[in-house]
């Protein structure tokens, strides 16, 4: 296989400012190819939407401390000029958002917001451009694609904007797209459809996807692969097989043991992981889930726990995988 | 009016918000967020409400709380309308609480946990004394060290630990109903199964009722004796969660269900259930709400409302398709689709 | 149970944490120039409460063969006015009533507005509508206007001046009141005090007074400046403190015409204003981010 298209390498992502540096990331790699579609999956303060804002540089530059590589197609992102990213953004990677209506702008109709985004980075005519956002609303299956573009973000309902915003990120043609918990704020029956317009989208326009959301079944919907993140880190990742089938890592695991899901007996206590996440600012020597885990051991608390191989295509940064072989299958 | 072993009925209950314009600040349209609901609760169950965004799902849990006042309709609580003189709405208060789901928003930022906790036995005349030695009982009852939490300030715990106060809260008047809007939905998902298992140890042992209102379908039918569907304010499907979960008879509930994502990476959803967003519950559409979006759609159902009627034990849906006097029309495909 | 663990997520601590307040107070204290504001604050009050010990001569007594002594002069290090009385004297007891007139009004529409406000926020509908048209109406008039028109109305004098700056403070403080109130209305944990049971004076007691509080006293702070102005300005037309009572904005006005003989002697009453006015701003800055402590 060639170099995959997106190649992110011990990325470190630290805020400073407050009294003590936040590490929201620490030392995250994970390759994405062409056309491919993979989801970052994590609880709330686990690092996963801060590591797509590094992707388009959209951490405050002040007050970030930045380490590692970001390679997209052969170049380092974390290396780019201010007029390099400019042309990055939107261009070559573009991102959709969890609130289309905070994303979006007021005071201009979607028809005009992706005509301007598109002459900001091509020098086609106003017409040429509006034809190609109409083709673009067409494409993300917007009906009566003609008079939406004259539309106004809050003329629409949640599921129609949340298209317009795809329709908007694709306007220049980007070969990557991140996604930014996209499906959240959407009802059930909205959100599906939501999801497989991104696998579409993937399919036909050979599109690369970054999928960031909390939801284990809407990641499984659209994502090739999943990488699961906690504290900061990639704890486990591998294709979508590997994860749901054979989850190796202790908190992968816990997480799928803890859903409330269809195949639970009613009534069943829920397995909970115990404990809360560690806190970013005082991160724990040694495993950052070891507080909370059931396998953890002295030699967990201490030193840097490596990433092990445990196939072709599944990972997981844990000492004790070998206790974890079964652990899935055996309930 | 009332059903024997109801511990919570609602006959005919109706909430217009209305819409104000011009000028002259006239209503100009309404927001028809209940559109009448007839349900029972039972004692000891947990009736699930779900639903998607405009359907009514808070609107109802703020009558149920009389939060905000019916524009027709009656609640009634152990068989006694409530504000009658026969059950005061003070009284009333202190047999069903809340449970919200923004857990900071629901507590006073400059109170206490211990303080917050307390207030409403303060309110309902406990001495200060007793009322403390409560607080400190339901805080550990919760899963928080009372010696730890009870003098600390609410944005010093974490969500989960918040909620949990929010819980303890709600038991602090010994109710016998407690209304949970959404009550884990902000909640990760670790947390939210610890939140979910103290539930269920605190309904076993005070005897609690619950009606637990959420968008996520999983968590409902772990949770609930009994699902109610709601579309556009009105009740579209209401059984027990397994002839539900597994036998819906209502086309929109169908939908609902096979929305959910697969979680088999092998076995990923193909179609989605329906297309388009739920109409806007302004202008909702006539006869059935659902006809609209209804991939089994007859003639009939643009001209006449559909009634909620009993189609099996304990398994009421409002559709023209399960009513052979309906006068509906393309049953075949409907029928082969619920084989 | 191993859920039940969750509790030992923190660490072990003080029983009881900080109140909200302490933090207001811990991070005011670390502010440099809220402080400075308030030493210089403080100096000028206690000035004024101890001015017939600190005040080196009688500020009424006055020879006219000693008018208008440059600063610097022996024994009068300030200079003299117009009557020749002693500069330095005449600022420091003016201080008692140029501070009574600014704090007073102030204080009294504090309470008046913020009643006033929170009742129409909380109580909503018909009540609202009723108490802020009624309050528009005396916003229509600019400040300044209304506080002279009031004044002349009522007649000259010290309880009229503070009086009419008393009924000029209201409306925006109200309003204030008012849109705090309602924000914090539609809060869940007043939704689940009402669903407790309690009653609205109960809720507004508890839950409404100690948050909408803070907001109004920091914008209450900065009128404070307003009115010493507006309070001098209605001396200075004769509608305030009469003379001979020293009062900063009197003699500005009295000292209006050696303007051209010694512009540094006419300019000190205008001084002290401008210090004690800009360090209510700044001491009310500082509590506003203070009080911005994270919740």
């Amino acid at each position: 296989m060639s170099a995959p298209f997106l190649s992110i390498r011990n990325l470190g992502v630290a805020f400073t400012g407050g009294t003590r540096p936040v590490r929201a990331v620490n030392d995250v790699s994970l390759d994405v190819g062409q056309g491919e579609a993979v989801a970052l999956i994590g609880e709330s303060g686990s690092g996963k939407s801060v590591t797509m804002r590094a992707i388009m540089r959209l951490n405050p530059e002040k007050r970030t401390r930045l380490q590692g590589s970001i390679d997209l197609d052969g170049r380092d992102i974390l290396k780019m000029t201010p007029r390099e990213l400019r042309a990055l953004r939107g261009a070559q990677a573009a991102m959709i958002f969890q609130e289309p209506l905070l994303a979006l702008d007021p005071v201009y109709s979607l028809g005009d917001q992706i005509v301007e985004t598109i002459r900001r980075h091509e020098p086609i005519s106003r017409e040429a451009a509006r034809a190609r956002a109409l083709e673009l609303f067409e494409r993300v299956r917007i009906p009566s694609a003609k008079s939406r573009l004259d539309n106004y973000p809050h003329e629409m309902s949640g599921g129609m904007r949340q298209r317009a915003m795809i329709a908007l990120a694709l306007s220049c043609r980007p070969k990557l797209l991140l996604a930014d918990e996209p499906t959240t704020a959407l009802d059930a029956t909205v959100q599906i459809q939501v999801l497989l317009l991104l696998r579409e989208l993937q399919r036909d326009l050979g599109l690369s996807i970054i999928f960031v959301t909390h939801d284990i079944g809407a990641a499984v919907e659209v994502a090739d692969r999943i990488a699961v993140m906690y504290a900061g880190q990639i704890v486990e990742q591998g294709t979508a097989r590997d994860l749901i089938r054979s989850p190796r890592h202790p908190y992968t695991l816990g997480l799928l043991k803890s859903r409330a899901d269809g195949a639970m007996v009613k009534g069943a206590r829920l397995e909970a992981i115990p404990g809360a996440p560690p806190d970013l600012a005082n991160l724990p020597d040694g495993c950052p889930f070891a507080p909370r885990c059931f396998l953890a051991e002295d030699a967990c608390h201490t030193g840097r726990i490596e990433m092990q191989q445990i196939g072709a295509t599944h990972q997981a940064r844990c000492r004790k995988l070998a206790q974890t072989l079964d652990m899935h299958a055996a309930q | 009016m009332t059903t024997q072993g109801a511990i919570l009925t609602v006959r005919g209950l109706r909430k217009y918000f209305p819409i104000k314009g011009g000028i002259l600040g006239r209503t100009v349209k309404n927001v028809h967020a209940v559109d009448g609901v007839d349900l029972e609760v039972f004692a000891g169950e947990t009736l699930g409400v779900v639903g998607e965004s405009g359907c009514g799902k808070s609107t109802t849990a703020r009558l149920l709380m009389q939060l905000i006042a019916p524009d027709q309709g009656a609640l009634y609580f152990e068989g006694k309308l409530v504000g009658s003189p026969e059950l005061p709405l003070k009284e009333y208060r202190r047999q069903v609480q809340m449970v919200f789901q923004d857990s900071y928003s629901s507590l006073n930022p400059r109170l206490t946990i211990e303080d917050n906790i307390a207030f409403g036995a303060r309110v309902h005349g406990t001495p200060a004394q007793d009322a403390l030695a409560r607080t400190h009982d339901l805080l550990a009852r919760v899963g928080l060290a009372p010696a730890r939490f009870a003098g600390r300030y609410p944005h010093e715990l974490s969500g989960g630990q918040r909620q949990r106060v929010n819980i303890a809260r709600a038991l602090a008047l010994r109710p016998k109903v407690i209304i949970l809007d959404e009550a884990v939905s902000a909640l990760d998902k670790s947390v939210e199964a610890q939140v979910l298992n103290l539930l269920a140890d605190l309904k076993a042992e005070f005897g609690l009722t619950y009606v637990f209102i959420s968008h996520d379908l999983n968590v409902v039918r772990f949770v609930s004796d009994r699902v109610m569907v709601m579309y556009l304010g009105q009740v579209a499907e209401i059984g027990t969660a397994e002839a539900l979960y597994d036998r819906p008879l209502h086309p929109y509930s169908r939908a609902l269900l096979s929305s959910m994502p697969s979680m088999d990476p092998d076995n990923r959803t193909m179609e989605p259930a329906l297309t388009g967003d739920p109409p806007n519950p302004i202008d909702p559409p006539s006869g059935c709400r659902f006809h609209t979006r209804c991939p089994v759609v007859g003639d009939v159902c643009a001209r006449k409302v559909p009634a909620l009627t009993q189609r099996a034990a304990q398994h009421l849906v409002a559709c023209h398709a399960h009513d052979p006097a309906s006068g509906y029309a393309p049953a075949r495909a409907l029928q082969e689709a619920a084989q | 149970m191993a859920d039940m663990t969750l509790t030992q997520a923190p660490p072990a601590v003080a029983v009881r944490s900080a109140g909200y307040w302490q933090n207001v107070g811990a991070r005011l204290v670390r502010d440099k120039t809220a402080m400075a504001a308030a030493a210089v604050l403080l100096i000028f009050l206690l000035a004024a409460i101890f001015a017939p010990l600190v005040a080196p001569l009688d500020p009424l007594d006055g020879r006219l063969s000693n008018r208008l002594k440059p600063i610097g002069t022996e024994g009068h290090w300030l200079g003299t006015d117009e009557l020749g009385r002693d500069m330095l004297s005449r600022l420091i007891w003016g201080g008692r009533l140029s501070l009574l007139m600014g704090v007073t009004p102030v204080v009294l529409a504090f309470v008046i507005g913020s009643a006033v406000g929170i009742i129409a926020g909380y109580a909503g509908g018909w009540t609202n509508t009723l108490i802020m048209r009624t309050i528009d109406v005396f916003y229509a008039f600019p400040s300044v206007l209304l506080a002279v028109a009031l004044s002349g109305a009522l007649g000259a004098g010290l309880g009229n001046a503070l009086l009419s700056l008393t009924v000029v403070f209201i409306p925006p403080i109200a309003r204030v009141a008012e849109s705090v109130t309602t924000r914090l209305r539609s809060s869940d944990f007043i939704e689940a005090a009402r669903a407790s049971g309690a009653g609205a004076l109960t809720i507004v007691r508890v839950h409404v007074l100690g948050n909408v509080l803070g907001p109004i006293f920091v914008y209450a702070t900065s009128l404070i400046a307003v009115s010493m102005i507006l309070a001098s300005g209605l001396s200075f037309l004769g509608l305030g403190v009469r003379p001979p009572n020293p009062e900063w904005g009197l003699m500005l006005n009295t000292l209006r015409t050696a303007i051209y003989v010694q512009p540094w002697v006419a300019a000190l009453p205008g001084a002290m204003i401008f210090m004690v006015s800009i360090s209510f701003n700044m001491l009310s800055d500082g509590l506003r981010s203070a009080m911005e402590v994270r919740q």
